[in-house]
C-alpha cells in the first residue's frame, strides 16, 4: 500500500514516463513470457516475439539520426534519488549494433529450435529471458541496470544446460554458473567503487556520468577499479586465464543456448568494458598495457594451438570464440578510433558467425549423432546444403573479405599499427600485433581443417550415413539470416562504422 | 493516540481471543485465524494515526522514531505471515497433539504469535536496558511454548529444550551484562549509554568492556551470529515451520534492532569503539564463511534455509559495521524487509511440498518443476532473490549493504563478502537445480494448490521483483 501511495504522490514518476522504443524492445519478449505461462502456443509466441523485436531493431537501426546528439530514444524514471539511481534508457551507435545482434541472434536461435520433448514452453521461456536481458542490459545508462539485466539472462542458461544440455551438463552447468557468478560479482564491486569515487553530491550509477565526473578531472578512479573490472568483465570474456568454463559450456549446451551465448552474452563483457574501462581510466589502460596484452597473445596463440589440437568439431569452435576474444581484446586496448572501431565489427560479425556456425553444428549432430573427427568425413556430397553454409561459417570465422570479420580484423591491425607508433615503437605492441596476425593463421588451419574433416575426404561409413537427409527449412534459414547480414555488413561495414564512430569521442 | 496504546491493543485482542478460544470450545479455528488477522491488521492500521508526544518518563524507556515504528510494521506483517503458514500447517499440529476433541490446541497456535509480536513491537522501542530485558524475556517465553508445541513429536521437544537452556544461559549473560554496566556508568538507558562512558574515569573501562561483551554474547545469541549459531539448525528443524520462519525473520531483526541501537551509541566511545568495531567485523566474517560453507553439505531443507540465515546475519553485521555511512540504517532496514518476503515465500512452499510429500529433506523437491509449476517457479524465485541475483528484492539489499560496507573502506570484510554470495548462488541454486533438473520420483504425485494460496504467492512474488526494481518506498520510510 505504501508503495501505491509513494507512486501516486511522487509527480516524476509520471512526468518521467514518455515511453521510449527501447521500451518496447524489453517489454515485448516479457509479454510473450507472460503469455506463454497462461498458456500461449509457445514457439508461435517466442517466435512472434523475437520477430517483432527484429523489426523493431532494424527500424531503430536505420532510424538513428547520426548527425543529432549522441544519445537517443532516452527515457528516465527515478528510482532512488537519494543515491542518484535511476532506470535510464538510451542508445547511441554502439548500443544500437549490439541491439541489432542480440535481436538479430535471439530469432535466429528460437527459429532454429528443434521440437522439444520435454516442457517446451519451460525452454522458449528460458530463451526469451536471455533475450530480454540482452536487450535491457545493451539499452540501460545505468549501471545498475546494466548489470541486473545482465544476471537476468544468466540464470536461464543455468537451467537450460542442466535440463537440455548433453555430455556433462551438470558439471558444465555448475562451472559456468560459478565462474559467471563470481565474475559479474567482482564487476559489481567494480561499478559500485567507481560510483563512490565521485563526490558525495555528484554520485550518480549513470555511465555517461561517470564519465564525464573523471574527464573533466572531478573524480580520481583509483587504477586498481581499473583491474576489478579487468578480472571480472574478463571472466565474463572468457580472457585466459579465466576462459575455462567457455569451451565445456558451449559444447554441453543446447544449441539455441550456445547461439545467445557465443553470439552475444559474452560479447556483453566487452560492451562494458567499451563503456565503463575505456573513458574512464584512460591512464590505468596505458599503464597495465603490457600485462593486458600478455593476457590476450595467451589468448590467441596458446588457445589457438589448443583449438588445432581439438578432436571434436563444437570444441574446435567453442575454443575458436575463445582465442576471437583476444583479438577484440587487442583492439580495445590499443584505444584509437581505429582499432576500437574494429573491435565493435568484429563483435558483430563474429557473434553472427559462431552463432550461425552453433546453429549448424547442432543440425550436424542431429543427423549424425557424432561431432568426433574420426568418425565424419566426406559428407559434403550427401548433405551439400550443410555443408556449404558450413563453408560460410568457416570463412566467415577465418575473416575472409566479404565478411564482417574480414572489415573488423583488418581495422584492428590498422588501429593496432597506429597504437605502435603512437608508443614508439611499443615492444608489447609489435609482438601482439604479430601474434595476432599469426592468429588468422591459426585459425585458418583449424577452421580450414574441421571444414576438410568433416565435409570432404573420403566417406567414412558409406553405410551408416545411407538414410541422411539435409536441412530442413527451418534449419537453413535461420542460418543463411546469419549470413545474409554478415555480407551485408562486410560489403557494406559503412553501414555499422558510422554508427561506432558516433559513439566514439 | 499515545504509541504505547499499539502494544496494549495487540496484548487486550490477544487476550479477548484466548477467552473467545476457551469460552466456544466447538468454534471453527479458521475464525480464530479471521480474528487474529483482524487484529493484526487493525494494529498496523493504527500504526499510522497520528501520535502524540510522549511524556518525559516514558520517553526515556520507550522511543518513537522511525526505526522503532518501521520495525513494529515489520514485526506486524511478519506475525501475519505466520499466520498465513499456520494455516497450512493445520494437519500437522492435529497430529502433534493428541486431545478429546480434534483441533484442540490449533486455536492457540493462531494467538501465540500475537503476544510474540506485542513483545517485539516493545523490544523494538527500548531504549533502557531494563526495559529491553522485560521485553525480550517476554517474547522468548512464548516462543519457548511455540517451539515444542508438537508435544508428540521427539524433534520437536528436542528443539525446544535445547532452545530453552542456551536460551536461559544467555538470559543469564544479558543481565549479568546489564547490571556490570549499570555499575560502571550508573544509568540503564541505552541512548545515553555513549555520554555516560565518556564521563567515566578511565579505570573503569575494563569492567565496562566485560559488561558490553556479555550482553554482546547474548544478542549473538539471538541473531544467531558466529560463535553462537550453534542452536541453531537443530531448533530451526525440530520447530514447527511456521514458528521457524517467525524466529528467523522475526526474532532475528528484533536482535538486529536492539544491536543497532547499542553500537551506535558504543561506536561513539573514543577507544572502545574502534575494539567493538573490530570485534564486530570479525563477527561478521566469522557468520558469513560459517553460514554459506556449512549451508553448502545440508540435505534438509529446514536446515539449509537455518544455515542460511546465519549467512543472512552475517550480511547485517557487514552493515552493522558500517553504520558510519548515511544509508546504513536504510540498508539494514530494506535487507531485513527483503528477507521477510523472500523467506515468507520460500517456507510457504516448504510447508505446501512437505505435507504433499510427507517429508523436508531436498530430494522432496525434485521435479517439482513437474509436479507444480507453480510451486517450482515460486520457490525458484525466492532462491534466486536469497542468492541476492539482480531485479529482486534480495540484490537491492545486498548491493546497498556492499555499498555502504565500500563506504566505510571495510575492503577485507567485502572480500569475504563477494566469496559468500558466490557461495550462496552455488547453493541456492541447487535448490533449483534439483526442481527442475531432476525428475520426481515416481511415487510423487502432481500438488494441487487453491486459488487463494496462488493468490498470495503471487503476491509475494511480485513484492519480491517490485521492492527489486523500485526500492524507494522502503528507503524513504527509514531516512
Amino acid at each position: 500500500m505504501q508503495l501505491c501511495l509513494s507512486i501516486i504522490i511522487d509527480p516524476s514518476f509520471f512526468t518521467s514516463f514518455i515511453m521510449s522504443p527501447l521500451l518496447f524492445l524489453i517489454l515485448v519478449p516479457l509479454i510473450a513470457i507472460l503469455l506463454i505461462m497462461c498458456g500461449a502456443p509457445s514457439r508461435f509466441m517466442s517466435l512472434a516475439a523475437t520477430g517483432l523485436n527484429v523489426a523493431l531493431g532494424l527500424f531503430l537501426f536505420f532510424h538513428f539520426d547520426t548527425r543529432a546528439g549522441e544519445w537517443q530514444y532516452l527515457q528516465k524514471i527515478s528510482i532512488v534519488p537519494q543515491l542518484g539511481l535511476n532506470f535510464t534508457l538510451g542508445a547511441d551507435g554502439l548500443s544500437l549494433i549490439m541491439l541489432v545482434l542480440t535481436t538479430l541472434v535471439s530469432f535466429a536461435a528460437i527459429w532454429s529450435t528443434p521440437k522439444i520433448e520435454h516442457s517446451p514452453a519451460l525452454f522458449y521461456i528460458c530463451l526469451l529471458f536471455i533475450s530480454t536481458g540482452l536487450v535491457g542490459a545493451f539499452s540501460s545508462l545505468d549501471t545498475f541496470f546494466l548489470y541486473s539485466f545482465h544476471e537476468i539472462a544468466l540464470i536461464p542458461v543455468f537451467i537450460m544446460i542442466g535440463i537440455w544440455g548433453s555430455g556433462d551438463r551438470q558439471k558444465a552447468a555448475w562451472k559456468a554458473t560459478l565462474y559467471l557468478g563470481a565474475g559479474s560479482f567482482i564487476v559489481l564491486l567494480g561499478i559500485i567503487a567507481l560510483y563512490l569515487a565521485a563526490p558525495i553530491n555528484l554520485r550518480s550509477f549513470d555511465f555517461r556520468v561517470m564519465k564525464e565526473l573523471s574527464q573533466s578531472n572531478i573524480s580520481h578512479p583509483a587504477s586498481w577499479i581499473y583491474l576489478l573490472l579487468v578480472v571480472g568483465l574478463g571472466t565474463l570474456v572468457s580472457l585466459f586465464p579465466f576462459h575455462s568454463w567457455a569451451p565445456s559450456t558451449y559444447s554441453s549446451a543446447p544449441a539455441p543456448t550456445a547461439m545467445l551465448h557465443a553470439g552475444v552474452l559474452k560479447k556483453f563483457g566487452l560492451y562494458a568494458f567499451i563503456r565503463l574501462a575505456l573513458p574512464i581510466f584512460p591512464s590505468a589502460i596505458a599503464k597495465f598495457s603490457t600485462l593486458l596484452l600478455l593476457l590476450l597473445i595467451c589468448n590467441i596463440l596458446y588457445i589457438g594451438y589448443v583449438t588445432m589440437a581439438q578432436k571434436r568439431l563444437d570444441f574446435t569452435i567453442a575454443y575458436s570464440s575463445v582465442m576471437h576474444m583476444g583479438t577484440i581484446f587487442l583492439g580495445l586496448i590499443a584505444f584509437n578510433r581505429l582499432s576500437i572501431s574494429g573491435a565493435v565489427l568484429l563483435m558483430f560479425g563474429h557473434g553472427l558467425s559462431v552463432a550461425a556456425l552453433f546453429c549448424l553444428c547442432a543440425a550436424l549432430y542431429r543427423r549424425t549423432n557424432t561431432l568426433d573427427y574420426k568418425d565424419l568425413g566426406g559428407l559434403a556430397r550427401l548433405i551439400p546444403k550443410i555443408s556449404l553454409l558450413f563453408g560460410f561459417g568457416t570463412m566467415a570465422s577465418i575473416g575472409l573479405p566479404g565478411f564482417t570479420n574480414f572489415a573488423g580484423e583488418m581495422l584492428i591491425f590498422f588501429g593496432t599499427t597506429a597504437a605502435v607508433i603512437i608508443n614508439k615503437g611499443s615492444l608489447s605492441f609489435i609482438i601482439a600485433m604479430i601474434a595476432a596476425l599469426w592468429g588468422v593463421v591459426i585459425s585458418a588451419i583449424y577452421m580450414l581443417r574441421a571444414y576438410r574433416n568433416v565435409f570432404f575426404g573420403p566417406l567414412s561409413n558409406i553405410q551408416r550415413w545411407e538414410s541422411i537427409k539435409d536441412l530442413t527449412f527451418f534449419e537453413y534459414a535461420p542460418a543463411s539470416m546469419l549470413f545474409l547480414f554478415l555480407l551485408i555488413t562486410g560489403i557494406f561495414p559503412r553501414l555499422i562504422v558510422n554508427l561506432i564512430h558516433t559513439a566514439l569521442p | 493516540m499515545n504509541p504505547l496504546f499499539l502494544e496494549f491493543t495487540l496484548v487486550l485482542f490477544g487476550i479477548a481471543l484466548l477467552m473467545v478460544e476457551a469460552f466456544f470450545p466447538k468454534l471453527n479455528k479458521k475464525i480464530i485465524f479471521l480474528m487474529s488477522m483482524a487484529a493484526l491488521v487493525c494494529v498496523l492500521l493504527l500504526t499510522w494515526l497520528p501520535m502524540l508526544p510522549l511524556s518525559m518518563a516514558s520517553a526515556s524507556f520507550y522511543a518513537t522514531d522511525p526505526l522503532a515504528l518501521f520495525f513494529k510494521r515489520f514485526m506486524l506483517v511478519m506475525t501475519m505471515m505466520t499466520l498465513l503458514m499456520s494455516v497450512y500447517f493445520i494437519p500437522n499440529i492435529q497430529r502433534g497433539i493428541p486431545g478429546e476433541r480434534p483441533g484442540a490446541g490449533v486455536g492457540e497456535f493462531f494467538i501465540l504469535p500475537i503476544f510474540a509480536c506485542a513483545s517485539l513491537m516493545w523490544l523494538v522501542s527500548s531504549i533502557n536496558f531494563i526495559m529491553l530485558f522485560v521485553s525480550l524475556e517476554c517474547m522468548t517465553i512464548v516462543l519457548y511454548i511455540a517451539i515444542s508445541y508438537l508435544r508428540n513429536d521427539p524433534r520437536c521437544l528436542e528443539a525446544g529444550t535445547k532452545y530453552l537452556i542456551l536460551s536461559a544461559l544467555t538470559t543469564g549473560f544479558l543481565v549479568y551484562g546489564i547490571s556490570w554496566i549499570f555499575g560502571v556508568t550508573a544509568t540503564s538507558s541505552i541512548a545515553h549509554l555513549g555520554k555516560a562512558i565518556a564521563m567515566m574515569p578511565a579505570e573503569s573501562m575494563p569492567p565496562l568492556l566485560f559488561g558490553v561483551g556479555l550482553v554482546l554474547v547474548a544478542f549473538c545469541f539471538k541473531v544467531a551470529a558466529f560463535p553462537f549459531q550453534f542452536w541453531l539448525p537443530d531448533v530451526y528443524q525440530g520447530a514447527p515451520t511456521p514458528v521457524t520462519a517467525f524466529l528467523s525473520v522475526a526474532s532475528k531483526s528484533a536482535g538486529v534492532v536492539v544491536l543497532f541501537r547499542l553500537l551506535e551509541q558504543l561506536y561513539t566511545v573514543p577507544i572502545l569503539g574502534g575494539k567493538i568495531l573490530t570485534l564486530i567485523t570479525l563477527l561478521a566474517i566469522m557468520t558469513l564463511l560459517f553460514g554459506n560453507l556449512a549451508a553448502i553439505a545440508q540435505t534438509n531443507m529446514k536446515r539449509l534455509l537455518a544455515y542460511s540465515s546465519i549467512a543472512h546475519t552475517g550480511y547485517v553485521l557487514m552493515s552493522l559495521a558500517s553504520i558510519g555511512a548515511a544509508l546504513a540504517l536504510p540498508a539494514i532496514g530494506f535487507y531485513l524487509v527483503a528477507y521477510l518476503v523472500m523467506t515468507s515465500l520460500a517456507f510457504i512452499v516448504l510447508i505446501i511440498v512437505t505435507n504433499a510429500s510427507g517429508g523436508d529433506d531436498i530430494y522432496h523437491f525434485q521435479g517439482l518443476h513437474t509436479r507444480s509449476p507453480f510451486l517450482a517457479a515460486a520457490m525458484a524465485i525466492a532462491c534466486i532473490s536469497l542468492a541476492g541475483l539482480p531485479l529482486s528484492a534480495g540484490f537491492v539489499g545486498k548491493f546497498l549493504i556492499f555499498q555502504v560496507t565500500f563506504q566505510q573502506g571495510h575492503y577485507g570484510l567485502l572480500g569475504v563478502g563477494t566469496l559468500s554470495v558466490v557461495i550462496g548462488i552455488y547453493y541456492y541454486l541447487k535448490v533449483i537445480k534439483v526442481m527442475y533438473w531432476q525428475d520426481p520420483t515416481p511415487e510423487a504425485l502432481p500438488i494441487n494448490i487453491s486459488s487463494f494460496t496462488t493468490l498470495l504467492m503471487t503476491l509475494l512474488m511480485i513484492t519480491i521483483v517490485i521492492l527489486g526494481i523500485y526500492p524507494t518506498p522502503i528507503l524513504m520510510s527509514l531516512k
